[in-house]
Protein backbone atom coordinates (compact mmCIF):
# COMPACT_ATOMS: atom_id res chain seq x y z
CA UNK A 1 0.00 0.00 0.00
CA UNK A 2 0.92 3.15 -0.70
CA UNK A 3 2.08 5.64 2.41
CA UNK A 4 -0.55 8.19 2.89
CA UNK A 5 1.18 11.20 3.76
CA UNK A 6 -0.29 11.67 8.33
CA UNK A 7 -0.90 15.10 8.52
CA UNK A 8 -3.43 14.58 11.57
CA UNK A 9 -1.08 11.92 13.10
CA UNK A 10 1.38 13.77 15.04
CA UNK A 11 1.20 15.26 18.80
CA UNK A 12 -1.87 15.11 20.13
CA UNK A 13 -4.28 14.03 16.96
CA UNK A 14 -1.91 11.31 16.59
CA UNK A 15 -3.96 8.27 16.02
CA UNK A 16 -3.66 5.68 18.75
CA UNK A 17 -5.15 2.87 17.75
CA UNK A 18 -5.27 1.00 14.55
CA UNK A 19 -2.66 -1.63 12.82
CA UNK A 20 0.33 -2.07 12.17
CA UNK A 21 -0.90 -4.22 9.30
CA UNK A 22 -1.28 -6.84 11.32
CA UNK A 23 1.11 -9.88 10.03
CA UNK A 24 3.01 -10.65 12.55
CA UNK A 25 -0.03 -10.75 14.72
CA UNK A 26 -1.46 -13.13 12.06
CA UNK A 27 1.40 -15.43 11.93
CA UNK A 28 1.73 -15.40 15.85
CA UNK A 29 -1.51 -16.73 15.88
CA UNK A 30 -1.38 -19.90 13.54
CA UNK A 31 1.73 -20.59 15.14
CA UNK A 32 0.99 -20.89 18.40
CA UNK A 33 -2.21 -22.71 17.64
CA UNK A 34 0.53 -25.29 16.31
CA UNK A 35 2.26 -25.03 19.44
CA UNK A 36 -0.95 -25.72 21.22
CA UNK A 37 -2.46 -28.67 19.45
CA UNK A 38 0.92 -30.54 19.07
CA UNK A 39 1.26 -30.17 23.04
CA UNK A 40 -2.77 -31.39 23.57
CA UNK A 41 -1.46 -34.54 21.52
CA UNK A 42 1.41 -34.85 23.65
CA UNK A 43 -0.40 -34.69 27.05
CA UNK A 44 -3.37 -37.00 25.58
CA UNK A 45 -1.01 -39.34 24.60
CA UNK A 46 0.64 -39.62 27.82
CA UNK A 47 -3.01 -39.58 30.19
CA UNK A 48 -4.18 -41.83 27.50
CA UNK A 49 -1.54 -44.88 27.33
CA UNK A 50 -0.08 -44.04 30.72
CA UNK A 51 -2.91 -46.35 31.94
CA UNK A 52 -4.92 -45.01 35.26
CA UNK A 53 -2.77 -42.10 37.11
CA UNK A 54 -4.01 -40.90 40.16
CA UNK A 55 -2.18 -37.98 41.66
CA UNK A 56 1.03 -39.38 41.41
CA UNK A 57 0.94 -40.27 37.86
CA UNK A 58 -0.57 -36.96 37.64
CA UNK A 59 1.76 -34.81 38.97
CA UNK A 60 4.20 -37.09 37.95
CA UNK A 61 4.01 -35.80 35.11
CA UNK A 62 4.71 -32.43 35.68
CA UNK A 63 8.25 -33.27 37.60
CA UNK A 64 10.83 -33.66 34.71
CA UNK A 65 12.18 -30.05 33.70
CA UNK A 66 11.53 -31.15 30.38
CA UNK A 67 7.93 -31.17 30.77
CA UNK A 68 7.41 -27.99 33.10
CA UNK A 69 9.42 -26.18 30.25
CA UNK A 70 7.23 -28.07 27.15
CA UNK A 71 4.02 -27.08 29.35
CA UNK A 72 5.23 -23.63 30.17
CA UNK A 73 5.81 -23.12 26.30
CA UNK A 74 2.64 -23.91 25.50
CA UNK A 75 0.26 -21.94 28.34
CA UNK A 76 2.38 -19.29 26.67
CA UNK A 77 1.43 -19.94 23.28
CA UNK A 78 -2.03 -20.15 25.11
CA UNK A 79 -2.19 -16.93 26.78
CA UNK A 80 -0.61 -15.06 23.15
CA UNK A 81 -2.84 -16.18 21.46
CA UNK A 82 -5.70 -15.86 23.98
CA UNK A 83 -4.49 -12.12 23.34
CA UNK A 84 -4.49 -12.04 19.51
CA UNK A 85 -8.19 -13.47 19.56
CA UNK A 86 -9.38 -11.58 22.16
CA UNK A 87 -7.58 -8.44 21.04
CA UNK A 88 -9.80 -8.99 17.41
CA UNK A 89 -13.00 -9.46 19.40
CA UNK A 90 -12.78 -5.87 21.06
CA UNK A 91 -11.80 -4.44 17.95
CA UNK A 92 -14.57 -5.88 15.93
CA UNK A 93 -17.61 -4.83 18.24
CA UNK A 94 -16.23 -2.08 20.63
CA UNK A 95 -16.41 1.28 19.09
CA UNK A 96 -15.90 3.52 21.97
CA UNK A 97 -12.23 4.04 21.66
CA UNK A 98 -11.82 4.17 25.40
CA UNK A 99 -13.98 0.95 26.56
CA UNK A 100 -11.66 -0.72 23.90
CA UNK A 101 -8.30 0.38 25.46
CA UNK A 102 -9.35 -0.48 28.79
CA UNK A 103 -10.70 -3.77 27.95
CA UNK A 104 -7.34 -4.02 25.96
CA UNK A 105 -5.58 -3.41 28.58
CA UNK A 106 -7.12 -5.10 30.94
CA UNK A 107 -7.32 -8.63 29.09
CA UNK A 108 -3.40 -8.12 28.43
CA UNK A 109 -2.71 -7.44 32.39
CA UNK A 110 -5.22 -10.45 33.06
CA UNK A 111 -3.29 -12.63 30.62
CA UNK A 112 0.13 -11.29 32.24
CA UNK A 113 -1.34 -12.70 35.65
CA UNK A 114 -1.92 -15.92 34.28
CA UNK A 115 1.46 -16.53 32.80
CA UNK A 116 2.76 -15.81 36.02
CA UNK A 117 0.53 -17.79 38.18
CA UNK A 118 1.07 -20.69 35.68
CA UNK A 119 4.79 -20.92 36.55
CA UNK A 120 3.76 -20.60 40.42
CA UNK A 121 1.31 -23.83 39.71
CA UNK A 122 4.19 -25.68 37.69
CA UNK A 123 6.83 -25.08 39.90
CA UNK A 124 5.54 -26.13 42.82
CA UNK A 125 4.86 -30.13 41.69
CA UNK B 1 -28.84 -9.61 -12.67
CA UNK B 2 -31.09 -12.90 -12.93
CA UNK B 3 -34.43 -12.94 -14.58
CA UNK B 4 -36.40 -15.69 -12.46
CA UNK B 5 -36.28 -13.07 -9.12
CA UNK B 6 -39.32 -11.67 -10.74
CA UNK B 7 -41.19 -15.35 -10.35
CA UNK B 8 -39.76 -16.17 -6.87
CA UNK B 9 -40.37 -14.85 -3.63
CA UNK B 10 -37.99 -12.24 -2.81
CA UNK B 11 -34.94 -13.17 -0.58
CA UNK B 12 -34.48 -11.34 2.18
CA UNK B 13 -31.28 -8.60 1.51
CA UNK B 14 -28.94 -8.09 4.54
CA UNK B 15 -25.95 -5.60 4.34
CA UNK B 16 -24.43 -4.90 7.83
CA UNK B 17 -26.45 -6.96 9.91
CA UNK B 18 -27.70 -5.67 12.87
CA UNK B 19 -27.79 -7.43 16.60
CA UNK B 20 -32.18 -7.62 15.90
CA UNK B 21 -31.26 -8.89 13.22
CA UNK B 22 -29.21 -11.97 13.61
CA UNK B 23 -31.63 -14.41 14.69
CA UNK B 24 -33.21 -14.16 10.87
CA UNK B 25 -30.08 -14.50 9.13
CA UNK B 26 -29.60 -17.46 8.11
CA UNK B 27 -25.40 -18.17 7.78
CA UNK B 28 -24.10 -20.60 5.49
CA UNK B 29 -22.42 -23.38 7.03
CA UNK B 30 -18.53 -22.01 7.11
CA UNK B 31 -20.17 -18.68 8.33
CA UNK B 32 -21.68 -20.75 11.58
CA UNK B 33 -18.16 -22.49 11.82
CA UNK B 34 -16.70 -18.90 11.70
CA UNK B 35 -18.73 -17.57 14.35
CA UNK B 36 -18.70 -20.38 17.00
CA UNK B 37 -15.08 -20.28 16.84
CA UNK B 38 -15.37 -16.88 17.93
CA UNK B 39 -17.43 -17.92 20.48
CA UNK B 40 -15.92 -20.95 21.67
CA UNK B 41 -12.75 -19.00 21.50
CA UNK B 42 -13.96 -16.36 24.20
CA UNK B 43 -15.93 -18.90 26.35
CA UNK B 44 -12.54 -20.57 26.49
CA UNK B 45 -10.64 -17.45 27.46
CA UNK B 46 -13.29 -16.48 30.04
CA UNK B 47 -12.84 -19.85 31.66
CA UNK B 48 -9.09 -19.58 31.94
CA UNK B 49 -9.17 -18.68 35.76
CA UNK B 50 -11.51 -21.63 36.53
CA UNK B 51 -9.14 -23.71 34.53
CA UNK B 52 -6.38 -22.70 35.87
CA UNK B 53 -7.65 -22.95 39.37
CA UNK B 54 -8.66 -26.75 38.60
CA UNK B 55 -4.75 -27.23 37.59
CA UNK B 56 -3.65 -25.55 40.54
CA UNK B 57 -5.72 -28.21 42.05
CA UNK B 58 -4.92 -30.88 40.67
CA UNK B 59 -1.19 -30.75 41.14
CA UNK B 60 -0.42 -29.21 44.47
CA UNK B 61 -1.19 -31.98 46.46
CA UNK B 62 -2.76 -35.19 47.21
CA UNK B 63 -5.45 -33.54 49.66
CA UNK B 64 -6.22 -30.63 47.02
CA UNK B 65 -6.38 -33.60 43.92
CA UNK B 66 -8.79 -35.24 46.60
CA UNK B 67 -10.77 -32.43 46.58
CA UNK B 68 -10.92 -31.85 43.30
CA UNK B 69 -12.08 -35.31 42.63
CA UNK B 70 -15.36 -34.49 45.00
CA UNK B 71 -15.89 -31.22 43.29
CA UNK B 72 -15.81 -32.90 39.65
CA UNK B 73 -18.14 -35.28 40.81
CA UNK B 74 -20.93 -32.44 41.21
CA UNK B 75 -23.18 -32.59 37.77
CA UNK B 76 -23.10 -28.88 37.69
CA UNK B 77 -19.19 -28.90 37.56
CA UNK B 78 -19.20 -31.84 34.81
CA UNK B 79 -21.69 -29.91 32.40
CA UNK B 80 -19.79 -27.01 32.75
CA UNK B 81 -16.79 -29.32 31.45
CA UNK B 82 -18.59 -30.84 28.81
CA UNK B 83 -20.06 -27.14 27.35
CA UNK B 84 -15.82 -26.64 27.40
CA UNK B 85 -14.68 -29.69 26.45
CA UNK B 86 -17.12 -28.64 23.18
CA UNK B 87 -15.76 -24.92 23.20
CA UNK B 88 -12.53 -27.05 23.05
CA UNK B 89 -12.87 -29.25 20.41
CA UNK B 90 -14.84 -27.59 18.20
CA UNK B 91 -12.28 -24.19 18.49
CA UNK B 92 -9.56 -27.16 17.42
CA UNK B 93 -11.46 -28.72 14.97
CA UNK B 94 -12.53 -25.85 12.87
CA UNK B 95 -8.19 -23.93 13.84
CA UNK B 96 -7.08 -27.06 11.76
CA UNK B 97 -10.02 -26.00 8.98
CA UNK B 98 -8.37 -22.88 8.89
CA UNK B 99 -4.61 -23.59 9.07
CA UNK B 100 -5.54 -25.52 5.52
CA UNK B 101 -7.53 -22.91 4.37
CA UNK B 102 -4.42 -20.81 5.02
CA UNK B 103 -2.16 -23.53 3.17
CA UNK B 104 -4.94 -22.79 0.10
CA UNK B 105 -6.59 -26.05 0.65
CA UNK B 106 -9.79 -26.51 -0.25
CA UNK B 107 -10.85 -22.35 -0.97
CA UNK B 108 -13.69 -22.89 -3.51
CA UNK B 109 -16.71 -22.70 -2.36
CA UNK B 110 -18.37 -26.54 -2.32
CA UNK B 111 -15.26 -27.11 -0.58
CA UNK B 112 -15.28 -24.79 1.83
CA UNK B 113 -18.80 -26.03 1.91
CA UNK B 114 -18.31 -29.64 3.11
CA UNK B 115 -15.68 -28.96 4.60
CA UNK B 116 -16.88 -26.77 7.42
CA UNK B 117 -19.76 -29.97 7.58
CA UNK B 118 -16.92 -32.05 8.24
CA UNK B 119 -15.71 -29.74 11.40
CA UNK B 120 -19.27 -30.52 12.80
CA UNK B 121 -19.08 -34.59 11.89
CA UNK B 122 -15.65 -34.70 13.38
CA UNK B 123 -16.50 -32.30 16.82
CA UNK B 124 -19.72 -33.10 17.56
CA UNK B 125 -18.85 -36.79 18.06
CA UNK B 126 -15.57 -36.35 19.92
CA UNK B 127 -17.50 -33.98 22.74
CA UNK B 128 -20.13 -36.78 22.51
CA UNK B 129 -16.98 -39.14 23.74
CA UNK B 130 -16.04 -36.46 26.18
CA UNK B 131 -19.31 -36.23 27.90
CA UNK B 132 -19.33 -39.84 27.93
CA UNK B 133 -16.31 -39.79 29.67
CA UNK B 134 -17.04 -36.90 32.16
CA UNK B 135 -19.94 -38.59 33.39
CA UNK B 136 -18.13 -41.41 33.91
CA UNK B 137 -19.69 -44.27 31.54
CA UNK B 138 -16.36 -45.53 30.32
Amino acid sequence: MAATPNTAGIGSRRIVVGAHHGVGNFLLQRLTAVVLAGYVLLLLARVFFGGPLGYDGWAGLFVPLWMKIATLLALLALFYHAWIGMRDIWMDYIKPTWVRLSLQTLTALWLVYCAVWSVQILWRV
Amino acid sequence: MSTSATTSKPRPEFRNIHVTQILQYKLPPPGMVSIMHRASGAALFLALPWLLWLLDLSLTSEISYARLAAYGGHWLVKIALVLLAWAFIHHLVAGIRYLLLDLHVGVDRAAARSSALAVYAVSLPLTLLAALRIFGVF
